[in-house]
């Protein structure tokens, strides 16, 4: 990701310093990705080879119906899930970029924590919470298990599922969102609000236009890992939470289908590029170079 | 006080699975899949030449003391990896062996692995303790002669239940795949050739030689059954039954054996329509760098003071007769360990049918799901 920026930012000046780490780029990035491309032109042959046959049937397999269906509900679950993120994670970022600067560090190392513990970890932390004889339903049952409480039922379903994604994407909407609210020229904000704009059309009309760059690459930063999570849809879904990944992680595991997991991986693949074409196309639009 | 007590164990649950053979480390398998598709080889450890083995196995499936006791009396020190899956195993390996010496594939991987060619031939010779295997668990389908491996456990599967919320012993599939009795406390196993091929011991065939046919009315019974799952789980059943987020889980004996060994509101029972057997094996892939070694390493682990001590630390069946004589009474007569029965009696080994029939599973799974 950030190899792709740096290096189409400033092709000329950091030529010499780029060649380390686009070396790098193109041995463990660009050629793997091009091995797995060529696999979704490929073929099963026996158990363990795949040729690549130049075929498009894997293609024409995951635009059938079934596959399609599973993609675009995961494009609607991560819609929603970042739809959530920024809610959450807009307040969560001007309130961090308005804070005291010894809080605001702090506050910072308070999203980046969860980074610290590893994913699998933290999803378990969230099966603890929320599963029938979990700590929600434990504590609500100590407040009103006078009144006859019946648990909750939130393991095993989409509200899990949606719960796990926000959590574990909710930095990557922050920090691009702080990142963007903290250059914020104050003195618009000032010039707003002495012109007599109350505090909601202030962030309304002068915050959210200014940081719309932001927003759109909080938005990207958190979509597409959300598009292709399997892990929260694993563990804390339902029979039917099943996302993109997981039939993608399947492909390559169980059903030892690789040439078919590598096509639907590469659909997720041109969406993604798609999305990033998008953005650029936006931010062109903002700051003309 | 009570209540306090939950809290507890919904945290002593969440170390717990760490114990379970295919519990925390599914998922992190599951993550750990991008590090295998490129073929990294991380297992492959220090490469000083010296005398070390590179043993690939499942997550706690081994005695506490096993491999520093066998470090003792051969000098070989056993470095250890672990997967998840068979499938990670498989994966990792695909791309050529990055430097194990031992691994332990199920039976139905061992006949897939030697189909690819994957699989050293075991040189019985140096495996003096291979006599110690009961005869039963010899000379199966699976792997013909020349064996590529010996059977280091065996499990079948069934379903685990909570006594005191069924009805009596759920003793039939039919509790999990046709029937809303039970509604939103069923968990079944999310491996599609599993619950496509008990469906169709359910429907009164055979697990092997599935046809499309007999997949498609799996499918569709899966389907009308599924608002009475809970969940497909990830093979972390037995958690899922002694945390109480279900009452009634498809898992393997081995598994539930733990748990009720935990709390003795937990049962099993293989269900009278009959099951689908596994064996897990010891095996040697191609291009291990140290073959004699290895040889030597699954002699001593066949050994039955060896296997005796495995087998009391996993509370897995062991099909070590030599080292099953030495177990107590307690291990030997388990309903849970060693069921029997009319389910056992119908139970089959299920063999590896090709690769185009494990797409055709998946894909109904995957349809289920989406359904």
């Amino acid at each position: 990701m950030n190899n792709g920026i740096d290096w189409r930012r400033s092709l000329t000046g950091f030529a010499g310093l780029m060649g380390p780490p686009l070396g790098w780029f193109l041995l463990f990035f660009a050629v793997p990705m091009a091995v797995v491309w060529a696999y979704s032109f490929g073929t099963n042959v026996g158990i363990s080879d795949i040729e690549i046959s130049g075929t498009f049937a894997n293609y024409a397999r995951a635009l059938e119906p079934l596959y399609l269906g599973i993609l675009g509900k995961s494009l609607a679950f991560a819609a929603l899930a970042t739809l959530i993120c920024l809610v959450i994670g807009f307040p969560v970022a001007l309130a961090i970029s308005f804070a005291p600067p010894r809080l605001k560090t702090w506050l910072l190392i308070g999203v980046m924590l969860p980074f610290w513990t590893n994913l699998l970890i933290r999803t378990y932390a969230l099966i603890a919470l929320l599963r029938d004889e979990g700590l929600i339903n434990h504590g609500l049952e100590l407040a009103f298990g006078w009144a006859g409480f019946e648990p909750l039922r939130m393991m095993h379903t989409n509200f899990a599922v949606m719960v796990g994604l926000v959590y574990v994407h909710l930095p990557f909407t922050v920090l691009p969102l702080y990142a963007a609210l903290d250059r914020l020229d104050r003195s618009l904000l000032e010039a707003s609000l002495d012109l007599g704009a109350g505090h909601i059309r202030t962030i309304w009309n002068i915050v959210l236009p200014l940081a719309s760059a932001g927003i759109a690459s909080a938005i990207l930063l958190t979509f597409i890992p959300v598009l292709g999570s399997y892990l929260a849809p694993d563990l804390l879904g339902g029979p039917d939470s099943q996302m993109i990944a997981n039939v993608i992680e399947r492909q390559f595991k169980r059903a030892n289908d690789w040439p078919f997991g590598a096509a639907l991986a590469f659909m997720l693949m041109y969406l993604t590029l798609f999305g990033i074409a998008m953005q650029s196309l936006l931010k062109r639009r903002e700051r003309p170079e | 006080m009570n209540a306090f007590g939950i809290e507890k164990a919904s945290f002593a649950n969440l170390g717990r699975s760490k114990l379970s053979r295919r519990g925390l480390l599914a998922g992190l398998g599951a993550a750990a899949v991008g590090f295998s598709l490129t073929g990294c080889g991380s297992g492959s450890g220090g490469d000083s030449g010296g005398e070390k083995l590179n043993f690939y196995t499942w997550d706690t499936y081994i005695g506490e003391t096993t491999l520093a006791d066998f470090q003792k009396s051969s000098g070989v020190k056993v470095q250890t990896s672990y997967f998840a899956t068979n499938d990670e195993l498989f994966a990792k390996l695909k791309a050529g062996n990055p430097g194990y010496d031992v691994i332990v594939p199920s039976n139905e991987f061992v006949t897939r692995m030697r189909e690819a060619g994957m699989l050293l031939p075991l040189d019985m010779s140096l495996i003096p303790n291979s006599k110690n295997v009961a005869p039963e668990f010899m000379g199966l389908d699976y792997d013909p002669e020349p064996k590529h491996s010996l059977p280091y456990t065996w499990l079948v599967t069934g379903i685990g239940y909570r006594k005191s919320r069924v009805n009596g012993v759920p003793d039939s599939w039919k509790w999990l795949y046709d029937s809303d009795l039970y509604k939103g406390r069923i968990a079944l196993l999310s491996e599609a050739a599993d619950i496509i091929r008990l469906g169709a011991k359910y429907l009164g065939k055979s697990l092997n030689g599935i046809d499309a046919a007999t997949t498609k009315q799996v499918e569709e019974m899966l389907i009308r059954q599924k608002p009475n799952i809970k969940t497909f789980h990830e093979d972390n059943g037995q958690d899922l039954l002694l945390a109480g987020d279900v009452d009634l889980v498809m898992e393997f004996n081995g598994d539930i054996a733990q748990v009720a060994a935990e709390d003795p509101d937990i049962g099993f029972v293989v269900p009278r329509e009959g099951s689908l057997l596994n064996a897990d094996t010891l095996a040697i892939p191609k291009g291990a760098p140290r073959a004699e070694l290895a040889h030597k390493f699954i002699n001593f682990l066949l050994d039955a003071e060896a296997g005796k001590h495995i087998a009391e630390t996993i509370l897995y069946p062991t099909p070590n007769a030599a080292a099953k004589a030495l177990m107590p009474e307690s291990y030997r007569d388990s309903p849970i360990i060693f069921p029997r029965g009319p389910g056992m009696d119908a139970s089959e080994w299920g063999k590896f049918e090709g690769a185009e029939q494990q797409r055709m599973f998946e894909e109904a799974v995957t349809r289920v799901r989406a359904a």
